[in-house]
């Protein structure tokens, strides 16, 4: 991901998580999104917050996983609602894809 | 020079000026993304049972030859090839108009705000007012732009200087600028709507 400012997005947005920041563990399907060196990093966090619901705070982080570590897990569910979120992900020109939990 | 979109308080609708020459551009960007969008034509996979070829959905199995296509059409699944087939078997064509409406949008409301067909006066200014659905087609729409010109010219995760080194002069600088600029022009959209 890339800014299109020098502004640099503050680090210290993942230090304080709430516990619903824990993504369950027991659901069988992931989505994944996978950083690109094109999408803004203020668009992807718009784009988390505005497709799943996340506060500005969670989405910030999954954004900055998907910045630094190159993907991150962004939602859990059945099969076919993971298909739904990659469908979407893709329709917002993020790519994602869907696994099976590990 | 326009200084991107901002919101405007009272309406809620997100606005932004551009000169004639910057709305040209965007309208010239978003015709090239829908020629792409609908060059390389979703193809229809070869069934061999007759039956089978009739009730299926008439969705592409394989990945798109063009790398841009690619990037805007991945593959759902890493690793199960046959799982990504039928997913973009169901969804590909969906994408495809989806996106092509929206660099459609953005084609219609530049002309609806002014634009003319072949712009010759230069002092002309295009205001475009954007409400929060179409601000979001909006937004997406230079997003597919933003990965259609970055994927075209290669464009790799802190590689500015590369860029900046290059002539003033040559194609890709010049293209590379314009995709600094869409960059901008997002970076103050989704500013605008948040």
């Amino acid at each position: 991901m890339t800014t299109s400012s020098p502004e640099k997005v503050d680090p210290g947005v993942q230090q304080d998580l709430a516990p619903d920041d824990i993504t369950l563990a027991d659901t069988p399907w992931v989505t994944i999104v996978w950083n690109d060196p094109v999408n803004l990093m203020s668009y992807v966090t718009f784009v988390f917050q505005k497709h799943f619901g996340y506060g500005k705070k969670k989405a910030e982080k999954l954004m900055m996983e998907v910045h630094e570590d190159g993907r991150s897990v962004v939602s859990s569910g059945t099969r076919e609602e993971m298909e739904r979120d990659v469908q979407a992900m893709h329709e917002y020109g993020l790519w994602a894809t869907l696994s099976k939990a590990d | 020079m326009t200084s991107g979109f901002v919101r405007h308080r009272r309406s809620k609708r997100v606005i932004a000026t551009f000169t004639v020459f910057e709305a040209d551009l965007l309208r010239s960007l978003a015709a090239q993304l829908v020629e792409l969008l609908h060059n390389e034509s979703a193809v229809v996979p070869i069934e061999t049972d007759p039956l089978e070829a009739m009730l299926d959905f008439s969705g592409p199995t394989t990945e798109p030859d063009d790398p841009v296509l690619r990037r805007l059409f991945p593959n759902a699944y890493r690793d199960d090839a046959e799982a990504a087939g039928d997913f973009r078997r169901y969804t590909e064509s969906a994408l495809r108009d989806g996106k092509a409406r929206a660099a459609g949008t953005v084609i219609d409301v530049l002309e609806e705000a002014g634009l003319p067909p072949e712009p010759t006066g230069e002092d002309l200014t295009i205001d475009v007012e954007l409400d929060p659905d179409t601000a979001l087609v909006w937004m997406r729409a230079f997003t597919d732009l933003r990965l259609a010109l970055g994927t075209r010219l290669e464009v790799e995760e802190g590689d500015e200087d590369y860029w900046y080194s290059l002539p003033d002069d040559d194609p890709r600088a010049q293209a590379h600028h314009i995709y600094e600029w869409l960059g901008f022009l997002q970076e103050t959209l989704v500013g605008a709507i948040r």
